[in-house]
């Protein structure tokens, strides 16, 4: 399918509902590296004119990569929604826009049209929405989930505690634990990305977290983000896993290096239900993120932020309990700089959020990008505002094991206060408990790790 | 006095003032600052101030540093800003000559012409420049075991501080086990998929590149091993395996060395690596 658009004195084609979808973008590094994305300002407005005017059929019937060669696509197709596709099919691109805006447009009304979307026509609408629209959008919808405890509920702003150590020693990743928890940080899962992937290592980790969270009656989930394979092997050992994690991307080419399928996902699931520690029925935490494809040479032409969609739509198949997008964990080469990190961030939290599913958000930067604390912090503040379920907590915002900046245990508790958001419901109470808050607020004893002495 | 008057009259007044204030400062000694970055525990009033200590020796993390109200206290603030304003400065350093010359690397180069490049353009750094693979041609030890890559990645300083101590450690772990090595090489300006390029030109069965990470800013000098056994165009990113965070602050290198000799004969036992190996371990 080709189209054509004549805007003030020019003429622009576009060779498919791929290359609209691409061109449509706004600037990304990683899609301009790729050599897809649009070559001026005004071919990306053409884009978003066409863009505008297609049909929901169209986009329907033009998948950006074949039912046949992706098992990503199959999935999308498969899952949704046949009558609500059918009742919407006729829309533009444009009207969608305007019906998620409206006023009459309710978040229940906007679960259910999920159902009748794939990923590409989220992908487009996104593209034809400014940032007050996305935060907008995103305000509308609020997904729940549960594992031990329940994420999502209005009002609740929960937390991942990340005490990573370089080396993964066991009492260092325990300080840093300690002193998440006494922040607050740490409701929506206390998880640890392991240096080393050796399963005796993981294992330990992970009977190290659960002791301590047993130890202290503290209401939340474990998670050591291993290879999901390794997690498997340290479940079938008998270690206490309450949520299994995975890093996932929008080809199956970029899945395939990631080493993982539909069907060892499948088995994971499976396997979480029969071992795992938790109550369910939502056992997975994924992440995800703008230009993983592209780092690995698996974009298949397709724009970074589409790609995204696509990879939200392949994980709601699992009704994960947390879904984290990590845009801006790459470097340069896919987000140039602080800019566009932000949008990313707005747009993949209404993406997943329009796919259903309980998105939280890391706000990140490398050192290698033009992008600092500055601009961190007002990701951090725009996607609390739209809604985001959770952040990371690290230590003083510093990743001492992955070389990166994300969220601290201090911007955790600043973006609550900020808003009047609270902790999960229990573990609430259990900050109340120990001291630690009091009305939603830090209380003197805060910041301190050795009340766990 | 009308308004416009008032407020040339106030101008003047300031521009007096500013004068002498300069004047002033002139004629003060120049005051001195220091900044350090010590790391203490800056926590009020803590139940134990020792055992916060004790975590803060046992992580590099940012720990025991105190609140007011829910942000970070002023110094830590800007100690944080200090070390990622270090960071940024470290990316754009290119590796000494003179390390190399020491570790008698042989010099090759990516197709990346310049650093902004490098960044940008993931594809000029997975691969060799002409003149480098006609010196691989020439030069290389073909049909070894193992193939050494340094390459500088995106922390030069991880080069010059970590790979003097690992790459001893790593060969002499390699040669005590009897399995043979090629001419290790330094690739400028390098990521970790040249490592295909230069395994197919010289035939070996396993490369491992010793590649600088991108700078942290607990620690500049970090680098990790990726190692793949007899990478084609059907490998993926799962049959790579990666051991990171070797530095000084975090696995030692000379340990580092011994651990990869280790872990290298078994995957020329297994004839694998990554995902598969470890499902076979």
């Amino acid at each position: 399918m080709n189209f054509s658009c004549s805007l003030r004195n020019d003429v622009y084609q576009f060779d498919s509902v791929k290359d609209v979808l691409a061109k449509a973008s706004e600037e990304k590094s990683g899609d301009t590296m790729s050599g897809i994305g649009a070559n001026s300002s005004l071919e990306r407005m053409a884009a978003k004119y066409v863009l505008s005017e297609i049909h929901l059929k169209d986009i329907y019937e033009n998948p950006v990569i074949p039912y046949d060669t992706d098992e990503i696509t199959r999935l999308i197709y498969d899952d949704m929604s046949q009558p609500i596709y059918n009742e919407i099919s006729s829309w533009t691109v444009g009207e969608l826009r305007e019906y998620i805006l409206s006023h009459t447009t309710t978040g229940s009304d906007l679960k259910r049209l999920s159902r009748g979307l794939t990923s590409e026509m989220i992908s487009g609408v996104a593209k034809l929405m400014s940032s007050i629209d996305l935060v907008l959008a995103s305000q509308k919808m609020k997904h729940q989930a549960h594992c031990n405890t329940t994420i999502g509920e209005p009002g609740r702003l929960a937390f991942r505690c990340q005490p990573n150590h370089p080396i993964d020693n066991p009492s260092g990743i325990l300080a840093s634990m300690k002193e998440g928890l006494s922040y607050g940080s740490g409701d929506a899962v206390i998880g640890i990305n392991p240096n080393n992937e050796a399963v005796e290592s993981v294992r330990e980790i992970l009977s190290m977290s659960h002791e301590f969270i047993q130890k202290w009656g503290i209401p939340t989930q474990n998670c050591v983000l291993a290879h999901i394979t390794t997690q498997m092997k340290a479940l079938e050992k008998g270690s206490p896993v309450d949520l299994m994690f995975q890093s996932l991307a929008g080809t199956q080419l970029a899945n395939e290096d990631f080493g993982v399928s539909k069907e060892i996902l499948d088995e994971g699931y499976i396997l979480m239900k029969a071992k795992g520690t938790s109550t369910g029925p939502n056992f997975f935490y994924f992440e995800t993120g703008q230009g993983s494809e592209v780092s690995l040479d698996a974009h298949l032409g397709v724009d970074m932020q589409t790609l995204e969609a696509r990879t939200y739509g392949y994980a709601r198949h699992w009704n994960p309990f947390m879904v984290n997008n990590v845009s801006g964990f790459i470097g340069p080469e896919t987000l140039y700089d602080g800019k566009q990190m932000i949008r990313c961030d707005l747009e993949d939290l209404f993406m997943g959020k329009l796919h259903n599913l309980p998105m939280g958000i890391a706000p990140t930067y490398t050192n290698h990008m033009n992008s600092d604390q500055n601009d961190q912090e007002i990701a951090g503040m725009l996607t609390t505002v739209a809604g985001a379920n959770f952040y990371m907590g690290v230590p003083g915002g510093d990743d001492v094991m992955l070389s990166y900046q994300d969220t601290s245990f201090h911007d955790d508790a600043s973006l609550r206060e900020m808003l009047g958001l609270r902790p999960l419901r229990d573990f609430e109470k259990w900050l109340e408990e120990m001291g630690i808050m009091e009305n939603g607020r830090l209380t003197k004893a805060a910041g301190d790790l050795s009340i766990f002495d | 006095m009308n308004i416009e008057q008032i407020v040339k009259e106030v101008i003047k007044e300031m521009e007096v003032e500013a004068r002498s204030e300069t004047k002033k400062r002139s004629n003060n000694k120049t005051r001195e600052f220091v900044y350090s970055a010590e790391k203490r525990v800056t926590v009020d009033s803590p139940v134990n101030q020792d055992s916060i200590e004790l975590a803060q020796s046992q992580t590099p993390a940012r720990i025991g540093i105190g609140h007011s109200g829910t942000r970070m206290k002023t110094k830590n603030y800007l100690d944080f800003r200090i070390d990622h304003a270090a960071a940024q400065d470290a990316v754009m350093k290119d590796v000494s000559t003179s390390v190399l010359k020491e570790m008698k690397l042989p010099n090759l180069s990516s197709k990346a012409s310049s650093m902004e490049e490098y960044l940008m353009n993931l594809d000029v750094g997975r691969s060799l420049d002409e003149n480098s693979v006609e010196w691989l041609k020439e030069n290389g030890v073909k049909g070894k075991q193992v193939q050494i890559i340094i390459s500088d990645g995106l922390s030069s300083t991880g080069i010059e501080e970590t790979v003097p101590d690992l790459l001893p450690a790593l060969i002499q772990g390699l040669e005590g086990k009897g399995i043979t090595i090629g001419v290790p090489v330094f690739i400028r300006k390098s990521r970790v998929w040249i490592q295909d390029e230069v395994a197919r030109l010289v035939d070996c069965d396993l490369v491992v590149s010793l590649i600088g990470e991108r700078p942290g800013l607990a620690t500049s000098k970090s680098i990790s091993a990726y190692l793949i056994y007899r990478p084609n165009e059907n490998s993926v990113e799962a049959d790579r395996t990666v051991f990171s965070n070797i530095h000084s602050g975090g696995v030692p290198p000379i340990e580092a060395g011994a651990y990869l000799s280790d872990v290298i004969e078994e995957m020329l036992n297994y004839q694998a690596s990554g995902v598969k190996y470890s499902q076979m371990k």
